[in-house]
């Protein structure tokens, strides 16, 4: 698939999979399978945002995410420093609003953010000139995880279009699964969700997904199968019984994973509770694509400041 | 002796049911007369061609921050809000700091009110002590300081105990408990109305089930002790239908309603994409709600509008959603925002508004006023019905901005205020 060179992506930020249009989702996962290349190469380094600041701004802890814009910024040759909660002066009490305008005042061309509470890159992106990416807020959203497990699915399947995709585990408190089931049902992917009752927020439904109450329902002919992580420091001792009793009857084993397809995609957003949600014979089976859906991170995310940036066509042309 | 002479204004008295083109005539803070034409020549006159002359309408559920809050708000500032969004009286909750949860602080509340000299302020006393939600408050040295009814507003009153007694203790002084309906461990730590929204939006909901469990709580508490009960700022259609069964059975409980539960829905949290000037507790609900709210107000059910008006600055509100503090502000919008609704847009009856802002909530809260009646106290608000102009928040008088309805254009305006034959105040012609 090749990029039509007028194609860009109009847009100053990244907050969610909910603003774009298939389109939009589509050039991302065009532009990134270009990205792909570039890590295949023995110099893996272009000079596309040559001159451009990027912060990474990560006010919840996260490793995967935030090494992965980091190895995506560099590659794409951009100036990026990166800091934490911890290290800022959010531990002074500073809001968040005049760290992001402190931040600003020094002329990042990209301010990448992770924030514990829903809303956060939507409020930044209102008051910023700088694109925000939004690399997970809350309970939300957090687009390039979706966009990086779209391109994985269809680096194996070919097309999203006519794919069921299954999604299991904590509904309630997953951003994953929100920018999953939004950008899979925008490009004409069946998807179901399945958790306990206890785990499933109301009018899930109406995002665009089934809602099921057994993993085994939810699973039966999938062609992908995607295990959220128990986030089990969100979660309150009335939520569900016990992590005991979830693997009995949510985890994925083997046995389970007989229901749907042979072929069938095991995928995982990570970090994983090996022995909650998904048996270790299932994790690093012959079916998963776990360790993919992190190599296509960084591509995914390269695709992402690229566009943003202004680019469109060749990222390597320049 | 002073002498007010209000002409050529359309007179429209719920209390008399009256609504005809009359004079008015102010001796000494008090109606003293009301025909078609009046002759005197020593009275002040006030020309009200083209405006609706009502009793002056009644707010009995606003947070004035003082003592403790005063960069919020104070009570000269809240009066003066009050009196240019057309209200005569407001009532004032005590979570202040200190709680008005003793008679020196409500007696402090009433001078500063007197002191500023704009809308009668009654300040509302604390069910329990420090709102701590364990032991009663001191009711009756409040209730003689001037507290015209109790409440733990901003909180529930969570131990129905506690409820009962305060149910039955407060007919001692013939005044209402008010009830903020949420049970709490159903609420947990939402932020919004738990539905479809919140769902996309990834925030922690607050289920209408949490109001509803509570108002019915409190209805069989209501019927159990004979108390009278009031349930602020209803929002959902469970706690209503609670309320019609409790009317129905005779018990004595009414409820109000705001203008934002109304007009706003949860939508408006996602369409500002997370604008903290759309949280509020309880949450703006989703459309099935409002529109039970509005059959309620049409039917009767609901007795009054109230504002539950709640500065907070800027610095408070700029913070993430999940941070924010609750509330917005409500005094200088809630006229044309339940007019240009509910008079305008859903043809609901000029009296029966006037009654929702005025007769009803002073009847529910035994205040004098919402009544132009002669011998009445001149508590009168001008409406310019025909009036459509542009809510500004850098207008207000509050010290507080945090509104969801800026820049809307609203048809229907308070047009002057007046309190006890005085003229408070008066929107400048441009």
């Amino acid at each position: 698939m090749s990029v039509k060179p007028a194609a860009r992506l109009r847009r100053k930020d990244l907050v969610g999979i909910d603003p774009l249009s298939p389109d939009e989702i589509q050039l991302i996962l065009d532009t990134a399978d270009q990205m792909r290349d570039i890590a295949a190469r023995p110099i893996k380094k272009v000079p596309a945002l040559r001159g451009k600041t990027v912060v990474n701004l990560f006010m919840e802890a996260s490793t995967r995410t935030r090494f992965s814009f980091e190895v995506a910024e560099k590659r794409l040759s951009a100036d990026s420093l990166s800091f934490s909660a911890a290290a800022s002066s959010v531990s002074k009490g500073e809001t968040l609003v005049d760290t992001a305008l402190n931040l600003e005042a020094m002329q990042p061309d990209f301010i990448v953010i992770r924030h514990f509470h829903a809303g956060a890159p939507h409020q930044l992106a209102r008051i910023l000139k700088s694109s925000v990416i939004n690399a997970g807020d809350g309970a939300h959203e957090h687009p390039t995880q979706a966009l990086l497990d779209a391109l994985t699915m269809r680096l194996h399947r070919g097309t999203l279009e006519g794919q069921v995709v299954a999604i299991v585990g904590d509904l309630q408190h997953s951003r994953v699964v929100r920018s999953n089931v939004l950008l899979l049902s925008r490009m004409g992917a069946t998807v179901r969700v399945a958790a306990p009752p206890s785990l499933i927020p109301l009018e899930m439904e109406k995002l665009g997904c089934e809602v099921h109450r057994r993993i085994e329902d939810a699973i039966a002919g999938a062609d992908v199968v995607m295990m959220l992580r128990i986030q089990l420091e969100r979660q309150g001792r009335m939520n569900f019984p016990t992590v005991r009793e979830y693997y009995d009857f949510f985890a994925l084993t083997p046995e389970r994973l007989k229901l749907a397809k042979r072929d069938c995609l095991v995928m995982h957003p990570g970090p994983m509770n090996r022995g909650v949600e998904i048996d270790s014979r299932v994790a690093d089976g012959p079916q998963s694509v776990i360790l993919e859906q992190v190599t296509n991170g960084v591509a995914v995310r390269m695709a992402v400041l690229y566009l943003l940036a202004g680019g469109h066509g060749e990222p390597t042309a320049d | 002796m002073s002498r007010l002479l209000i002409k050529h204004g359309r007179v429209v008295d719920p209390t008399q049911r009256m609504d005809e083109g009359l004079w008015v005539l102010i001796v000494d803070g008090k109606v003293a007369r009301i025909a078609e034409r009046i002759e005197d020549r020593d009275a002040e006159v006030l020309d009200a061609t083209g405006l609706v002359v009502a009793p002056g309408f009644v707010d009995v559920h606003t947070h004035l921050r003082e003592p403790g809050f005063e960069y919020k708000e104070t009570v000269a500032t809240g009066s003066a809000a009050a009196a240019a969004g057309g209200f005569t009286a407001i009532c004032c909750m005590p979570n202040t700091q200190p709680v008005n949860d003793n008679a020196a602080v409500t007696e402090f509340i009433r001078g500063r009110a007197a002191a500023a000299g704009l809308a009668r302020v009654y300040p509302i006393g604390a069910v329990s002590k420090g709102l701590q939600g364990e032991e009663l408050a001191e009711m009756g040295e409040m209730a003689r300081a001037g507290a015209v009814a109790f409440s733990d507003d901003g909180k529930p009153v969570h131990n129905a105990y506690l409820m009962r007694r305060a149910l039955e203790y407060a007919q001692l002084f013939g005044v209402p408990v008010v009830d903020h309906c949420e049970e709490p461990s159903l609420a947990a730590k939402g932020v919004m109305h738990e539905g479809a929204v919140a769902t996309r939006l990834g925030l922690r909901g607050i289920p209408a089930a949490a109001e509803e469990v509570m108002v019915a709580r409190d209805v069989v508490l209501a019927q159990l002790t004979g108390g009278r009960l009031h349930v602020a700022h209803l929002s959902t259609q469970g706690g209503l239908d609670r309320v019609r069964e409790g009317k129905a059975k005779g018990v004595a409980v009414t409820c109000e309603v705001t203008p934002h539960h109304l007009a706003l829905t949860d939508q408006a949290v996602a369409d500002s994409e997370y604008d903290t000037d759309t949280k509020m507790n309880p949450p703006l609900r989703s459309a099935d709600h409002v529109a039970a709210l509005l059959q309620g107000v049409q039917d009767g059910v609901v007795d009054c509008l109230a504002t539950d008006h709640a500065p907070h600055h800027a610095d408070e509100k700029v913070l993430e959603f999940d941070l924010a503090p609750f509330g917005i502000v409500g005094l200088e919008t809630a006229v044309p925002v339940t007019y240009d609704l509910l008079v305008r847009r859903h043809k609901l009856p000029l009296r029966l508004f006037i009654a929702l802002w005025s007769s009803n909530p002073a009847r529910a809260f035994g205040l004098p006023g919402g009544s132009l009646k002669v011998g009445s106290p001149a508590d009168i608000t001008l409406l310019d019905l025909d009036a459509r102009l542009t809510v500004n928040p850098d207008r207000f008088l509050s010290l507080s901005r945090n509104t969801p309805f800026a820049g809307q254009r609203l048809k229907g305006w308070p047009a002057a205020t007046i309190v006890g034959g005085k003229a408070v105040w008066r929107r400048e012609r441009r």
